[in-house]
């Protein structure tokens, strides 16, 4: 069993987002060591780029800071290998743009990311028309990239896309970019049992999760929670990082055991 | 699977989030649909004719060809279109396009400023609300604009992040439009983005082709040897190209920002710099883009805030590759040349992007025969840039 599928035995799974670099290298793997260590059942791990177009303010301002501080795509899978190294062993999933893939190279990139011990790939300007590309450079035995579904996605992408779908789905909630909102979207559990009716594969639910408590809340309806812009501003914010990610971690942890009952 | 090709060689593409893909769908069945309807055929001549005030006018450069003491030049006259520039074609083509899509909200980025005001010019026409988003650095620098929009009723919102520019303002209105995409259009000002935006700009500006050509066989008796324009994202160039590109005797040649010199690293020649320009994705399209070698997106820099961007549109990134068309690069001080040198001869104060297209004729125009024509797009008038030009002018004494 791979970790992805490892990981959903323990549903709703808890997936924070963190940008590699952030708020410099060190504090950057030894927060996402304490979020995997104390609640994180999957981790989105954050390739910084230039021009992050599906990005609100909190996770734009926190990957500039990343390159301001020299992040590399290098420095990132390094950075992977290195939290493989301290016993880190749920699935890392590395979400990045597509342009810093291609300059370093698709086939290139995909092979070092699954020797640097990553699980998956997040790439949120690469819709399935132009996905091809990328899944040929997986070759062989192919990490999967993780597609995401958005409220605007018509019936037949939907099933389209939940058909063709490894890993995880991955649904964006809101009509919008990252960030937190107020409330839960009202029509999020019909679109979930919508994606549900084309694949039994976990569908996970991201964009605009910011507090335990709608964590809880999409946990009823979802096979997992994915906080970014709250992760990244909670922890980037804090004079203690790596301390606030363990809290942070645990806290939506129980809150995503709740939802079970 | 998409009705039009939504390639031009190995570049192009719909590299956005899932979100807008509906939205690209939709707008390029809109598009289709309005291509063949003799209605919107009729609405689109009537106002371009009436609002925009089409046909522009060719001129001779009869002083500046006399002064160059080569080739004739002509002058196909953007600048004289309605809101000074061409910018206006494709924002009342597009603003129609919304209309029939039943949205009744657009969003624009601008660089100089000339798309921002076409923008909100056609929002004010057809009764659309208009939002405009621009760099800081361009704000300072295109102030006259910037006036004018809010003047035309649009909200202009500065953009702060990144590098305050094209790029920035571009990434702006994209988070903007995935957010409100289900009542909002976004009306993209340049032969850029995702497919179908690179072929609809190009329909929309290939008037100017199509009148230029007309006007020059019935001026001159015969097509031009070289036909010129600026390049930014490309879509002046692209729409006068598009009248001579089945004309294989007409040179085009595309003119790029050569900013201080490509040598100094800041300029926005995305043909002209092969240590930094690859093929790259960026803001929908795969072309080439000047990036670092991590494939972060570089920082241009132009005296025209209009040429001042990184990539190019994918559809010149193939010309370039097919050899049909040639790129080059005019500097500031090239530029600025080129924009006084106008104004002196033929009493035309060119937009500085232009000005990068007589920078190239000042260089090539010697080089020809007498007998010999160039064509030359003068894409906007320059009164938003009297500022800069004032402050250059100072810095130079």
């Amino acid at each position: 069993m791979n970790r992805i599928e490892n990981a959903f035995k323990n549903k709703p799974i808890f997936m924070p987002y963190f940008p590699l670099g952030y708020p410099d290298s060190a504090t950057s793997i030894d927060v996402i060591e304490a979020l995997a260590k104390n609640g994180a059942d999957l981790i989105e791990v954050g390739l910084s780029f230039s021009d992050p177009l599906a990005d609100g303010p909190v996770i734009q301002q926190a990957t500039q800071v990343a390159l301001e501080q020299g992040i590399t795509i290098k420095k990132s899978l390094e950075a992977v290998k290195e939290l493989r190294k301290r016993g880190v062993d749920i699935p890392l999933i590395l979400m990045g743009y597509y342009n810093p893939m291609l300059a370093y190279g698709l086939e290139k990139f995909v092979r070092d990311a699954k020797e640097a011990g990553a699980d998956g790939f997040i790439i949120p300007d690469l819709p399935i028309e132009e996905s091809d590309e990328f899944i040929r450079a997986t070759g062989q035995s192919p990490l999967p990239l993780i597609p995401m579904l958005a409220p605007t996605s018509s019936p037949d992408r939907m099933e389209k896309i939940a058909r063709n779908a490894k890993g995880f789905i991955y649904l964006v909630s809101v009509t919008g970019i990252t960030g937190e909102r107020k409330t839960i979207s009202a029509g999020l559990s019909d679109l979930i049992a919508d994606v549900r009716k084309h694949t039994n594969i976990p569908v996970c639910v991201g964009f605009g999760i910011g507090t335990p408590e709608q964590a809880k809340e999409v946990g009823q309806m979802a096979d997992g929670v994915i906080v970014g812009t709250a992760c990244v501003r909670t922890i980037g914010t804090s004079q203690t990082p790596v301390e606030t990610a363990k809290q942070f971690a645990s806290q939506f942890r129980s809150a995503l055991n709740e939802s079970k009952k | 699977m998409t009705l039009l090709n939504p390639k031009f060689g190995n570049y192009g593409g719909q590299f956005v989030p899932e979100t807008l893909m509906p939205a690209l769908i939709e707008l390029e069945e809109a598009f289709v649909k309005a291509k063949t309807d003799v209605e919107f055929q009729k609405e689109f001549n009537k106002l371009m004719a009436s609002f925009v005030g089409r046909p522009t006018p060719l001129t001779y450069a009869k002083r500046l060809s006399e002064k160059l003491g080569g080739a004739q030049i002509y002058l196909k006259r953007e600048d004289l279109a309605h809101t000074g520039a061409h910018k206006i074609n494709n924002a009342l083509g597009q603003a129609l396009l919304v209309k029939r899509m039943g949205k009744k909200r657009i969003v624009a980025e601008t660089g100089a400023g000339q798309h921002g005001v076409a923008s909100a010019t056609v929002a004010a026409l057809l009764g659309l609300e208009c939002v405009v988003y621009m760099g800081s650095v361009d704000i300072a620098r295109q102030e006259p604009n910037v006036f004018r929009m809010k003047l035309l009723g649009a909200e202009v919102k500065p953009v702060n992040s990144g590098t305050q520019t094209l790029k920035d303002a571009i990434n702006e209105a994209i988070r903007d439009w995935v957010t409100n995409v289900r009542d909002t259009h976004y009306l993209l000002g340049s032969a850029l983005g995702p497919h179908p935006y690179p072929t609809i700009v190009r329909e929309f500006q290939s008037v100017i082709g199509t009148e230029a050509r007309e006007q020059i066989l019935l001026e001159v008796g015969r097509l031009p040897d070289t036909v010129i324009a600026c390049v930014g994202g490309g879509s002046n160039a692209i729409g006068v190209f598009s009248g001579f590109v089945d004309d294989e005797g007409v040179e085009l040649i595309g003119v790029e920002a050569g900013g201080s010199g490509i040598d100094s690293g800041k300029h926005a020649a995305r043909f002209g710099d092969a240590t930094k320009a690859r093929v790259g994705v960026i803001h929908g399209t795969r072309t080439y883009v000047l990036q670092d070698e991590d494939g972060q997106i570089a920082e241009t820099h132009s005296v025209s805030a209009g040429l001042d961007y990184a990539a190019v549109g994918p559809e010149h990134a193939m010309l370039r590759d097919n050899e049909r068309a040639f790129y080059t690069s005019a500097t500031d001080a090239e530029a600025l040349n080129g924009f006084h040198t106008l104004c002196h001869t033929e009493g035309i104060i060119p937009a500085l992007e232009s000005s990068h297209a007589i920078a190239e004729v000042i260089k090539r125009a010697p080089t020809m025969k007498k007998d010999q024509v160039i064509l030359v797009n003068l894409s906007g008038r320059g009164d938003k840039d009297l500022n800069t030009v004032l402050k250059e002018m100072g810095n130079s004494e």
